[in-house]
């Protein structure tokens, strides 16, 4: 009933909002914008119709119970949707103004701008610490001027610099969970992305390497935009500027809401955020 | 109070108690006397009649224990694992039977002169100390390298499409793949001999038996480099894929250097598989006694060939050596087979 009287907030309330935040009104412009994005596996509608802002500098957390579409809306931002057979999508997603969908359009390179972290850490095993973190380098076959500079700026924030820089040669698989995680958003890191989609990056790990990797986002995000699936609701309010509420009754899922973080989690406009905010369902 | 507790003794509460271990032993006690004076009473003679009674006699008197000491369950449980170990008796029985064999009869050929000499002034009946198996060595050798440097490259790179590209024949070259598999070897050597001996070459050689022996190999490689390549994890893919890589430079920098180990022990089972072929050996390569490192001219021996060989040519002598030449073919298989369990094995505990 209410499904149609409340509509997704506006860019205009994300924006103020934003304006508010970031001191002397500075403002990165739109990063990433969805555009009436919807997904289909083997024809089974799972995502109706996504709009979204994310604005530059700014983190935003989708949070949801699960089997609503976070993870294949967070998927469709970076092209990895279409690696699932009978995978189909709708709309536009829009970088600095280019679909990315548009037909022509190097999917490589949009990977390249649009970084990924993935829910269980996967640092490649058959490279080392050193050899993981520059290992975008090699797969999109670019140019570095300085290999050992990179590797200790992109370890330094990923918070793991200090706690590697003695064993760079050791394989990726002799870090911990969390080390292992943060390794991957080192690699992420290293071929300079504009955005960092994160899949529920810390459903794996235990609570200590989860304030390390919370560190970690809110040291990144003032210089890029994060986009954030999680279904830990404090992490969200931990960690995000913007949280949208995605909710599935049984159909594809949709965006119920999306604001400020403080706003969702304090007064939400719509009931079913509300419920699942304070814990009442989901 | 306190000083009263002793510390905890460590033990196995789990293992077998002596008197439980006694029960056991009984059991096996009471059914070979079980056999032995049914075997003594009956009409039923024989190794084979003390065997199966004896297991069928065990087996009973084992459920009856099990069952009056711990219920239905236990004693099917009782009678399940006496299934098994029977099972596993006589799939290793003959194993160790032909190794046993093999050796026995074989080790006496054994000396140094086996790796010097090839048999090109041997004749059939000289003492077996005259003449090696050094052609035999080297023929088997370049047969199987150059059947694996055309192999290791088709083979990988079908799994890699089977297993990565994933294309549109991916399924009729599965099935292919499987049904190349099971090609007898002779079919095989009647391929070559009609493609490739009698239109081209006219002549038999050993890159004759090597196109053979890649046709053997192929599918073996692929079908293991395959089964390895689905043990990647696709989160790797995704990773690589993630970080702006094409699909190429991600199975080449992440997917194929994280199975490595596995794609060696692909290699070695595909060189395993073929080191003892003998029918398309003796149809293509002629079969020289000299050592003939050319593998496009002139016969070439090889270890089976040799084998086949001295075993036709009857001599108590020579017979004696295709024995030798059966152990020595053997150490090299099972050399294989070890380096391939050894590789595969680092690859688990990483």
């Amino acid at each position: 009933m209410d499904k149609t009287t409340t509509k997704p907030s506006s860019l205009s309330d994300v924006a103020a909002a934003k304006q508010k935040k970031v001191p002397g009104g500075q403002s990165l412009g739109v990063g990433l914008e969805a555009r009436g994005v919807h997904a289909w596996f083997s024809g089974k509608h799972v995502l109706d119709n996504i709009s979204l802002d994310f604005w530059s500098g700014t983190v935003t957390a989708l949070i949801g119970p699960s089997g609503c579409g976070k993870s294949t809306f967070i998927r469709t931002l970076n092209r990895m949707h279409e690696f699932i057979p009978g995978a189909q999508m709708a709309g536009e997603v829009l970088l600095d103004g280019k679909d990315i969908y548009e037909s022509g359009t190097d999917v490589t390179k949009i990977r390249l701008k649009i970084g990924m972290v993935f829910q269980k850490p996967n640092p490649f095993p058959s490279m080392t610490i050193a050899e993981n973190v520059l290992s975008g380098l090699k797969l999109a076959e670019l140019k570095t001027s300085n290999k050992d500079e990179l590797l200790e700026d992109c370890l330094e924030r990923a918070g793991l610099w200090s706690e590697v820089k003695d064993r760079l040669n050791a394989h990726g698989g002799s870090l911990s969970g969390g080390q292992q995680q943060r390794l991957c958003i080192a690699r992420s890191l290293a071929v300079k992305p504009q955005v960092l989609l994160m899949d529920e990056p810390c459903s794996a790990l235990d609570p200590g390497s989860t304030l390390k990797i919370e560190e970690t986002i809110n040291h990144l995000s003032s210089s890029m935009t994060i986009i954030i699936v999680t279904h830990n609701m404090q992490q969200a309010a931990r960690v995000s500027d913007y949280t949208a509420f995605f909710l599935s009754d049984g159909g594809p899922g949709s965006m119920i809401e999306v604001g400020p973080t403080s706003e969702i989690f304090s007064r939400p406009r719509d009931t079913r955020t509300e419920n699942y905010v304070t814990g009442r369902f989901g | 109070m306190s000083t009263l507790i002793a510390p905890p003794q460590p033990r196995k509460p789990w293992v077998a108690t002596p008197k439980q271990r006694l029960s056991s032993v009984g059991i096996y006690l009471a059914s070979a006397l079980v056999s032995y004076l049914l075997v003594a009473v009956t009409p039923m003679k024989g190794k084979l009649a003390y065997f199966a009674i004896f297991f069928f006699a065990s087996l009973i008197i084992d459920f009856v224990r099990s069952y009056m000491q711990r219920g239905i369950a236990s004693a099917k449980d009782a009678v399940a694992r006496g299934f098994v170990s029977v099972g596993m008796t006589l799939a290793v029985f003959p194993i160790f039977s032909i190794l046993f064999q093999v050796v026995k009869r074989g080790y006496k050929g054994l000396s140094f002169g086996l790796f010097t000499h090839d048999m090109s002034l041997t004749s059939p009946s000289d003492p077996i100390a005259n003449g090696g198996l050094i052609h035999a060595i080297s023929g088997t050798f370049i047969l199987v390298a150059i059947a694996l440097i055309v192999a290791m490259p088709i083979g990988i790179l079908t799994a890699i499409y089977l297993t990565e590209i994933r294309g549109k024949f991916a399924k009729p070259i599965k099935f292919l793949v499987q049904a190349m598999s099971g090609v007898p070897s002779i079919v095989a050597g009647l391929f070559i001999l009609s493609a490739y001996v009698y239109p081209v070459t006219g002549a038999l050689s050993g890159f004759a038996g090597s196109l053979a022996l890649m046709i053997l190999m192929i599918p073996t490689i692929a079908r293991t480099s395959e089964e390895v390549l689905l043990l990647i994890p696709p989160d790797l893919r995704e990773a690589g894929v993630a970080l702006g890589g094409t699909q190429w430079r991600t199975v080449a920098l992440v997917v194929v250097p994280a199975a490595k180990s596995g794609l060696v022990t692909a290699l070695i089972l595909g060189i395993a598989r073929v080191a003892g072929e003998t029918a398309p050996l003796v149809l293509l390569t002629g079969g020289g006694e000299k050592v003939n490192s050319n593998p496009f001219s002139g016969p070439m021996g090889s270890l089976p060939m040799y084998i086949w060989k001295c075993f036709g040519q009857g001599s108590e002598q020579s017979i004696a050596r295709a024995w030798t030449g059966i152990l020595v073919l053997l150490v090299i298989v099972l050399a294989l087979f070890t380096m391939a369990r050894f590789l595969s094995e680092r690859k688990v505990s990483k």
